[in-house]
Formats: structure tokens, sequence, C-alpha cells
């Protein structure tokens, strides 16, 4: 299960929006509790370095955009948790691009932009075998 | 020679937890596939699955010895001083 505050659900959606139609991305960061539980307490926003013409239905976050949020969670003391990006005009499903490009332990938190307005959100994870993405139960604080 | 590697959060439940794990290798190929081998769970997460072993790593692990990545040095063949440090660093991408 993951977490995500008011903040953190205003801030998807306003993403999604300002990248419309292309594709935004970023990484969650926060806490894990004992029993394995993610507590999303910061959002951060990461310039889409997908090619340009390939934004509309790509994101990509470097090697080095991931160090960065890295150092980033440490100064915050946190963790990351996973990654959020937006489906424009597409359902928060994760795609066969999005699951071979995919670690386990992460959410993987999708927000669909129809028409420019941000909509559903829903959070996935990969299985431990790469064999499938799982939906994660979003509880929202 | 002994050689750190820094697994990131998501591999770390294949790893016991450890997110340092000292192996014995000269390049950064050698001492990840010590790594593999150590921890035969994770190969499916580091290389690609038609590459045969120790094969190609897939294309979001990316390999950073003393914080260069090695696809600007000698790619799996970049030497790892004894005691060096070598930092597995996923890169995200997805979409529809």
């Amino acid at each position: 299960m993951i977490s995500l505050g008011p903040g953190e659900r205003a801030a998807l959606g306003r993403e999604g929006e300002r990248a419309y139609p292309n594709e935004c991305c970023g990484v969650l960061l926060g806490g894990i509790d004992d029993s394995g539980g993610k507590a999303v307490e910061s959002l951060l926003p990461i310039n889409n370095k997908g090619a340009p013409e390939e934004q509309y239905h790509r994101f990509a976050i470097t090697s080095e955009d991931y160090l960065a949020a890295e150092k980033e969670a440490r100064r915050q003391n946190r963790d990351i948790l996973g990654f959020y990006h937006s489906h424009p005009d597409h359902p928060a499903v994760p795609s066969a691009f999005d699951k071979d490009n995919a670690l386990p332990f992460y959410s993987y938190v999708i927000v669909s932009v129809e028409n420019g307005k941000a909509g559903v959100i829903r959070s996935w994870e990969l299985t431990a075998d790469r064999g499938e993405f799982k939906e994660e139960e979003i509880l929202w604080r | 020679m002994a050689v750190t590697i820094l697994v990131p959060t998501a591999l770390r439940s294949f790893t016991e937890r450890k997110s340092e794990i000292t192996v014995e290798g000269a390049t950064a190929g050698e001492a990840i596939k010590a790594l593999a081998e150590a921890y035969p769970d994770l190969k499916v997460h580091l290389y690609q699955e038609d590459s045969g072993e120790p094969g190609e790593l897939r294309s979001f692990i990316n390999v950073f010895v003393e914080e260069t990545n090695i696809k600007n040095l000698q790619g799996l063949d970049t030497p790892v001083a004894a005691g060096g440090t070598i930092m597995l660093v996923p890169a995200i991408a997805g979409g529809v």
C-alpha cells in the first residue's frame, strides 16, 4: 500500500496538466513503515528527458537524474519510493513499455490526463519475477 | 581484488537487504558478474533475458565506477581499483 496526501494529489494533477499533451514524470520521496507500507511525503518533478518528439507517449528519467534524486532524498532524510508519470488521453494503466523498463519494489503512480484535465490516479508495482504489474492500493490521507 | 557495489533500494530484496556488497573483480563486468553469482535472483533484473551469461546489462541499469558512468569509460571492461566503488543506478522510463 502507498499513501499520498492532498498536496501530492494536487501536485500530480497539476504536473500532468502542465505537461499535457506530453507526459510528465518525477520521483516519489517518503518513508517506509515496518510492514513495508510506503508514505509519500514529497514529489520531486523531473524534466522529461525522453526524445522531444516522443514525449507525448514516453518519459525518461536518466541515471544522472536518479542520482540527484537520491541525494535530495538523503537531504530530506527520505527514501525514493517510486516514480510518477502521466498518460495523456490514456487510462492510468501501465503499458508493456512501462513493464519492460520497471524494477520491483518501486511504486509506479500514473495519472490519466484526458483532454488536458487530470483524472484517475492509480499505482502499480512490478512483481519480483518481472511477470506483471499488480495494482497497489492508494490510501489518500 | 575486492570492490564494493552499492545496490539501489529496488534490488535490495534480492541481496538480503544489504545496500553494499563486497565482491572480487578487476573490472566492472567481473564485479557485477560476481554479484549476480552470489545473489542469483538479481540476474533477471540485471541482465537482458536473451543475452546469455555474462550477458548484456538491461538498458535501464547504469553502472558508475567512482561516480563516472561506464558508458563514458570502457563499458563493462572499465577497470576498478582495489577498494573501489561501483554504483548500480537505474534509469527510469515508460509511457503509453
